[in-house]
Formats: C-alpha cells, structure tokens, sequence
C-alpha cells in the first residue's frame, strides 16, 4: 500500500476512483430519497425554457450585457444542460452510479463462477476438469459482443439482462486464470501436509489453497470493472440496457445527434468521465499486475 | 507423419464435445430462455390464430426438446379460467386444423358428483361447410387430472368444442406430435446438419441468404483492420522491446494506455464527427465505393491498437530475458538483427494465437462501425436483427462465430504441431 502511494500516478488513479464511489454512492442516496419522497428526481426535471445550455465557464465569457438578462444563476448548470433542460451534471454523476452498478454486478456473478469452477477443476482434476475445460472452451467460442447483447435481449427486464449477459459470458479467463494456479498449488508441500493432517477436500481447496490465489481474482476485478463499464455504455447505448435513468450510454446516444448541431458539452464530458473512470482502472491494473504478479500478462485474464 | 495424423484425429475429436455445448447453449438461449418467438415478433396484442400462424411457420409448436404431446394455443385467450362458456363450450380461438389432440383438465371437488363420466362433443367442419360431429367419453384419470383424445381428420377443422357433465379445472389443449422425437431441438440439430439455418422473419429469405450478402462488405472492413492493426502494433511493440524503459518505450506505452481507455462507442462518434463531417476527409455514410471503407478502418485500428501494442510488447519483453538473446547479443549481432531475427521470429507464437483468435470477428464483423458508416455487413444485419427480434439470424451468426472459432483455433493448433514437433506428444 505505502508503494503504491507514492507514485503519483497511481495516487492520482486511487483518487479518481474513490472520487467516482462517492459520486456514485451520492447517486444511489439521491436516486433513493427521490424515490421515497415520490417525487421526480432533479437530474429527469425538465425545464424546457433552459435547453441546450451551455458550460456556465461558457455562458459568462459569451455574456454581452446588451443581451437581455437572463435569470440564470452563473452557479446553475455548470456543465451546461441537455435537450430537455436537464443538468448535464447531476446526470454525469448519476450515471456513475449505474456503471458502478454494472461493474459490481457483473463481478459479483463472474468471479465466483470463475473462481468456483477454476478451483473445482484446478483441484479434482479427472473428470471435474474436464468439464470445466468443455464449459470454458464453450463460453469461449462464443462471439463476445453479439452474444451479450443476444442474452441481454432475450432475458429483457433492461439492467438485470445485461448483468447476465456480461456476467455468464466474462467468467472464462478467470475460471482458467485460478484453474492453472490452483494446480500449480496442488502439488506443493503445505497441500500435502493438509492433507496428511485428515482435512477434507473443502477444507483445502478453500482454506489453504483459495487464500493463495486469491490476487488473481483482485487483478481480474480490476480488469472485469472498466471492460464491463464500457460494455454497459455500448448496450445502453444501443437501447437495451437502462431505460429512464441516466446512464453513459444514454447520454452518449442522446448527446450523439445534437453534437452535429454544435452541441458539444454532453458529448465531451460524459467521454471524458468515461476516459478518466477506465484509464484510473487501467493503471490500477497495472500496478497492481506488476505488485502482485509479475508473470501474469495483461489479456490472460 | 504417423503423429501428426494421429494429433489431427484427437484435436478433430475434441471438438465434438465443445461444438455440442455451443449448439446447446445457443438453443437453450434461443428456445428455452427467450420465451415464445412468436410473442416476442408480433408484439403484445397479436391474436392467438396469428401467433398458432407463426409458431407453425416456423416450427416452434413442437416440444422443446422431447415428447409426444404439446401445448396448443387456441385456448389462450390471456385471461385464466376464462376458455370455458356457461354451456361447456369451450372457447376456441381459432378452429382446429386436422390432428389428434388431447384435452386436459382437472375436475373442480364441489362439482365431482360424477367426475369420471365428464364426455366431449365436438363439431367438426369441412371446408366447404358440411359439419359431422363426434364425442368421446373421458375415462383416463391421472392423477386427478382426466384427458379425453379426439382427432381431428384430414381435411377438417375442429370448429366447437364442448365439454359436458362436468365443471372442469385448469383445461389444457395439447397436440400430438408425429413421434417422441418430433421436437425443436431434433429440428434445430437437423435443420443444421443440413446447413439449413432457418427462415429470417424480418426479410422473409432463408437466413443463409441474408448472410451471404453481407460477408462481402464485412470483410472488406474487418480484414484491413486485421492486417494494419496488427502490423502497426507489432511495429511499435518492437520498438518498445528495443528500447525498453527508454524514451520512446515509455511515450508509446502511455499513449496505448491513453488510446486503450477510450471508450469504443466515443471513437465511432468523434471519428464521424470530425473527420468526416468537420474536415470533410472521409464520406459520411454509405458503401459506394472504397473510399466509404477509409474511415472505418482507421477508426477500427485507432480502436483496437493500445490494446495491440500492450499485448505485443509484453510477449516480446517475456522474450528478451532468454538465454538465446543474450547468446545472440554476445555474438554482436546488430540491435536489429537481435530483435528481428531473432526476439521476433520466437515471440511470434503468442502473436499468432492473439490474431488467429480475432479472424472469427472477420466475418461476423463490427456491429457498432458497420451500422453507424452505413456498411450493410453482417454486424449491420445483426444489429438489426437484435432490434427487431428477428432471431433466426442472430442466432444463425452467434452460431456460425463459434464454429469458426473452432475451426480457427483448430488450424491454430495444427499450425504449431506442424511447426514445433513438441506440441504433438504432450
């Protein structure tokens, strides 16, 4: 930890980070007050009389004082407002906290699958493995995107489809990942003695080998995270993922056709929060690679 | 020769299994999962007559994966408990066409006063108007639940149905199928065995039709976006390796970890914003002729390369630490000649499997580059496809993606073999 602190690089990601879960957790606790107080949250209020505002920075150099005075706080819409009015802000924030959603959901069904079924097979071998190595190779055959958003469309029920879609399709690397290591682990001298001392086989697998392997399963997170992130935004952006709640995709899909009509603010900020959230991710990676397990290489997993 | 034919028959082996487990998952997504085609394609509001229409258009009113009998729709009408009228009639949705058909229902236990006596009359009707009618007496009981079979003969239709004394539960209609095999699932394998992929619901051809015209344009893309991708990258992941740790190494691989984190989705708009509608270097939109394919491949590329660079340039730098490099540095040889001859040549494996993995991408193309430069590939056709639910040809391209996967990487590996004897005996 004390390492990674002191590049500044890594400083600045671990920042950006922790600035995008509290941006998210901010927009989970708006979502919910707003849902408990039955009213419409302010990120989907219209006001049609303010659309297609610019970045206040914008505003106030543009100002000519013979315009006519407008009632518009310079503090209001400080990254400009969309179609409808709405605060191109609030919504960048909100829809962190569906990618965060995303990300988390998605590792929440990949990793123990990947986990469960690389240490089942890793260990038992036989027969075990050579199921695991068919339902990966399987999995693996499939042909990515197009089989997510097949799943997707199929399940329906918007965020939930696209949680399985990514979900059950992204376990396969670390299944293989913590397969190959758990093997590896097998046949070291602590194994054998567990096993001299009577435990059981769970015992084992989980209590003394698992603990051991578990960095791939940190690293894989942070690899799974920013790609999952960036497949949400490319299924919401194709209209079956989120509907109603702002998420980056959305946004890019809305901010798409006004961009050819020079509204350029939505368009650059939701990129640019994408970027920033990605190559933070990214770089985390790679530290962490690099701290953690120098033999792992970056599409192994 | 022996080994080699001996390793070419265990890999060919091999494949059976994985190549089962993609025809299953496929069908299980597409059948089972995706809940009725017909529902989903017609909408809603569809009539019970048009989806029975549309289910036996396209096969889906047999079992799923075995059985004899199956459900029929024309007692659903949407509402429960609500197919039977106050006379025993039941309420048909649209007239039965010829068929042995099983009723089902349980009998209600206020009214069991004679609950094994429950008959069946049934109106049957010629084309040309004449009626016949025919009854039958239930007698099976399983369970509870009472069945009485009626067939329906060729050339009649089944017009009214009525049940009479009793007060039945939970009707159910059910078909008879030709055999216990009759099934989607022995259809699907069928139909694929005969390289008949089904019929496209949106265009209304034979999916391999609707494939076929967009191969073509696909690969016109994808392939240049291989081919310069990959040398590109290749090119400065070298230059990486070469110079390790140095200038250019640390500029490039801040550059593809830039380029890596760039949304895909931000490449195909601010591509088509700025090269083509603001400086005018590119069409817009279209396939007319082979300046249309310009922007998406170098958009392709830029989308692809941080990835590229950073995989290549970590093979190689697994490479140059071997005591072959340092041998080959003793010896003099010229930076180049190290890292060319010698770094490149060994490290080329990896990259064969990284690239031979993406050819399958070829041909099912770029969803996201095709539909929005106006390619009509195949990505284009998937993507409409997945809109309007046409899904007879996303799962003709999901399947044929992972069948070429698998022939893929089957000429991979036999690639190696063939290469480095090594790889047969393990």
């Amino acid at each position: 930890m004390q390492r990674l602190w002191r590049n500044p690089g890594t400083r600045l990601s671990l920042v950006v980070v922790a600035f995008y879960t509290l941006a998210a957790a901010w927009g989970e606790g708006v979502r919910v007050a707003a849902l408990r107080g039955d009213r419409t949250p302010f990120y989907n209020v219209v006001h049609e009389e303010q659309r297609d505002l610019p970045p206040a920075p914008v505003r106030w150099l543009t100002h000519t004082p013979s315009a006519p005075a407008t009632a518009i706080s310079p503090w209001a819409y400080p990254l400009g407002s969309d179609n409808l009015g709405r605060d191109v802000l609030s919504r960048l924030l909100q829809g962190t906290r569906i990618a965060f959603h995303v990300g988390i959901m998605t590792s929440l069904i990949a990793l123990p699958l990947g986990v469960l079924l690389g240490c089942l097979g890793g260990y038992f071998g036989g027969r075990v493995d050579s199921l695991v190595v068919w339902l990966c190779a399987t999995v693996a055959s499939m042909p990515g995107l197009l089989f997510i958003l097949a799943v997707a469309m199929v399940v329906g029920q918007g965020l939930a489809g696209v949680y399985l879609g990514i979900g059950l399709t992204t376990w396969v690397g670390v299944c293989r990942n913590v397969r190959g290591e758990v093997m590896r682990h097998r046949e070291r001298a602590y194994v054998q003695a567990a096993h001299v001392l009577g435990y059981s086989h769970g015992r084992v697998l989980f209590r003394h080998i698992l603990p051991n392997v578990m960095h791939i399963v940190l690293i894989a997170f942070s690899i799974r995270f920013p790609a999952a992130v960036a497949t949400e935004v490319f299924v919401s952006f194709l209209g079956i993922g989120v509907q109603g709640e702002p998420s980056w995709g959305v946004m890019i899909n809305d901010a798409r056709v006004r961009l050819w009509q020079g509204v350029w603010w939505e368009m650059t900020f939701v990129s640019a929060a994408i970027f920033a959230l990605v190559l933070s991710f990214n770089h985390l990676t790679d530290v962490l690679r690099d701290l953690l397990d120098p033999a792992l290489r970056t599409e192994q997993v | 020769m022996f080994w080699m034919r001996r390793y070419i028959i265990r890999r060919v082996l091999e494949m059976i299994p994985t190549t089962l487990g993609i025809l299953l998952v496929t069908f299980v997504l597409f059948h089972v999962v995706g809940g009725s085609p017909a529902q989903v394609v017609l909408g809603k509001n569809a009539t019970p007559a048009s989806l029975a229409a549309f289910d036996a258009k396209f096969g889906y009113d047999k079992p799923l994966f075995c059985g004899l009998w199956s459900g029929v729709r024309a007692l659903d009408d949407g509402r429960r408990d609500a197919s039977l009228q106050t006379n025993g009639a039941l309420r048909l949705a649209y007239a039965l066409p010829a068929g042995t058909y099983r009723l089902e229902f349980a009998v209600h236990p206020q009214s069991s006063g004679s609950g094994l006596g429950a008959g069946l009359q049934t109106t049957l009707q010629l084309i040309d108007g004449e009626t016949r009618e025919i009854r039958r007496v239930s007698l099976a009981t399983h369970g509870g639940t009472q069945r009485v079979v009626f067939t329906v003969p060729d050339g009649w239709h089944a017009t009214d149905v009525r049940l009479t004394g009793t007060a039945p539960d939970k009707l159910r209609l059910r078909r008879r199928m030709a055999g216990f095999l009759d099934s989607q699932l022995v259809h699907f394998l069928g139909g694929l065995a005969h390289g008949d992929l089904g019929m496209s619901a949106d265009y209304g051809q034979s999916v391999w039709q609707v494939l076929r015209r967009g191969v073509g344009p696909s690969l016109a893309v994808t392939v240049p976006i291989l081919v310069g991708g990959t040398l590109l990258a290749l090119m400065l992941g070298l230059l990486c390796a070469m110079w390790r740790a140095g200038t250019l190494d640390r500029v490039i691989l801040l550059v593809s970890t830039l380029l890596m984190s760039v949304n895909y989705v931000v490449w195909v708009l601010l591509g088509q914003y700025l090269l083509a509608f603001r400086l005018r270097l590119f069409p817009i939109w279209g396939f007319a002729d082979w300046t249309y394919v310009l922007l998406p491949v170098l958009i392709g590329i830029a989308g692809g390369l941080g990835r590229d660079i950073r995989f290549f340039r970590a093979v190689m730098l697994d490479e140059i630490y071997k005591p072959y490099v340092r041998t080959a540095w003793a010896k003099g040889l010229s930076r180049s000649q190290v890292m060319i001859r010698h770094v490149l040549r060994n490290s080329l494996s990896p990259v064969v499997t990284y690239v031979s993995l993406s050819i399958p991408f070829l041909f099912t193309g770029s969803l996201l580059l095709e539909s929005f430069y106006g390619i009509p590939g195949l990505g284009c056709v998937s993507l409409n496809a997945l809109h309007s639910s046409d899904m007879a040809v996303v799962r003709a391209v999901v399947i044929i993606g992972a069948l070429l996967y698998q022939v893929v990487n089957l000429l991979t590996d036999l690639c190696y073999a063939w290469l480095d004897p090594r790889v047969r005996l393990t």
